[in-house]
């Protein structure tokens, strides 16, 4: 330490804005940093990946960018304040929650916000006990697994049950607010569910909400992008539609949208999944000649419009 | 007298970060690591206290930390040490064990040679702070 302050490059000898010869460089090139951390490259594919969600997207450019500049200013040692980045997402079942805080871990490992970027998805009981001094131990042990990566608490309002005053969940949202609170480094704590109920919840603890810097809200999907999102799955399971089946599909989703428990992306898959089945049974039903690669891979209309969600038609 | 026990006995003491690189070597192994403490470090005592259960299923070495730091509020001058416990089959043991915090003043042991018949010697160790009864062996 002696010989670091007699170093005239020492950064305790130098002025802000002159820079001397030391490790500290002048300028930063910004692009030279993007590259290197392939930002770029997970944001792409962020934007190619997940249909829609357009509000969100932009927000976690924004975060992106934020932490490019963050460590662009410590590089020419600027003060580098780690920035909260606590968030909360919002939004109706299905809309992609899940998925964006995987993407968000990445991201943050990516820009060396956290060190290794896993996600500890965990609901109210993963962190409330059942007895008294459960509680805190339990929380803990979360909290101790999410060190360095993100921590993703789903229907987090289930935490808060204002019916029942002994309710444990207040000691679990007090202890996760000291960590929040005091290693911000550490992890990173994003909160989900459906909007009215998070505000509630927000509103009844008013420490937790001032905690948050993020509040991202996910739109529900138009039957667009529903239809994308559903040959986008059809792909990845290596199935595709006949002609019929796409225009079956057009007409299946906003039947369905009208109809009760509809969940996005969710419901969809849990369409597709059916069509499946139904392809299956016509596929063994039909016996007689060899079937072709073709027919194993063809969902047709017949195995969308055999759907219940027909047989109700429109109300 | 220095006790030397476990990983890099040899070296000075650790430093934190030092300490936090090696626990961050040995999650990448995959293993569990365990705070343990003791007020008794006869080489031969491998019942240390245990400060909580071994950590399963950590990613990051600030979950030790933050044990080890509570760890130390609480028993500021015995011997604290961290194992690392690999699970998978076949060794099923402890693979890395070091000393992260040890009391000020170490008064050591004393070897006690007991005769036996023809000459014959019996050697016993005992550590001088153990004659003090448990929690009162070393103290500031």
């Amino acid at each position: 330490m002696a010989d670091l302050a007699l170093d005239p490059s020492g950064p305790g000898a130098r002025g802000p804005g002159t820079p001397g010869p030391g490790e500290i460089p002048a300028g930063v090139d910004v692009q030279a940093l993007s590259a290197d951390t392939h930002i770029g490259e997970v944001l792409d594919e962020l934007d190619r990946e997940l249909i829609g969600l357009r509000p969100v997207k932009g927000r976690v450019r924004d975060i992106a960018a934020l932490l490019l500049i963050e460590r662009a200013r410590k590089e020419v040692g600027l003060a580098a304040g780690s920035p909260s980045l606590h968030m909360s997402f919002t939004g109706n079942p299905g809309t992609g929650k899940t998925t964006v805080a995987m993407r968000m871990a990445q991201i943050l490992h990516r820009l060396g916000y956290v060190r290794r970027g896993h996600v500890v998805a965990v609901t109210r009981d993963d962190l409330v006990g059942q007895y008294i001094g459960h509680t805190a131990p339990k929380t803990r042990e979360v909290l101790k697994k999410a060190m360095g990566g993100v921590l993703f608490i789903d229907e987090a309002y289930y935490l808060y049950r204002p019916e029942n005053e002994r309710d444990y969940g207040q000691e679990a949202i007090e202890i996760l607010l000291q960590v929040m609170e005091n290693q911000r480094d550490d992890l990173v704590v994003i909160l989900a569910g459906y909007r009215d109920r998070m505000e509630t919840f927000f509103r009844s603890n008013p420490g937790l909400s001032s905690r948050i810097a993020h509040h991202l809200d996910f739109p529900d999907y138009s039957p667009q992008e529903l239809e994308a999102i559903a040959s986008r799955m059809l792909e990845s399971m290596q199935y595709r539609l006949s002609s019929s089946g796409a225009s079956a599909l057009r007409d299946y989703i906003p039947l369905r949208m009208r109809q009760e428990h509809f969940a996005n992306a969710r419901s969809m898959r849990n369409a597709l999944d059916r069509a499946r089945l139904r392809q299956a049974n016509r596929l063994i039903a039909r016996s007689g000649s060899k079937l072709t690669r073709e027919e194993l891979m063809t969902i047709e209309g017949e195995d969308i419009r055999s759907s219940r969600v027909f047989a109700r038609g429109d109300p | 007298m220095r006790i030397t026990q476990g990983t890099f006995s040899f070296l000075p003491d650790l430093s934190d970060p030092e300490i936090r690189a090696q626990i961050d070597y040995a999650l990448d192994q995959g293993w569990a690591i365990g705070v343990e403490h003791t007020d008794d470090p006869h080489p031969r005592n491998f019942y240390w206290e245990m400060w909580g259960n071994p950590m399963f299923d950590l990613r990051d070495a600030a979950g030790v930390m933050g044990e080890l730091a509570a760890c130390r509020r609480a028993h500021p001058h015995v011997y604290i040490r961290l194992s690392a416990f690999d699970s998978v089959r076949g060794f099923e043991t402890t693979r890395l064990s070091f000393i992260v915090q040890r009391p000020v003043d170490e008064p050591g042991f004393h070897l006690k040679r007991h005769e036996m018949e023809g000459r014959h010697i019996q050697y016993t160790l005992e550590s001088y702070a153990a004659a003090a009864p448990e929690g009162r062996r070393y103290q500031e």
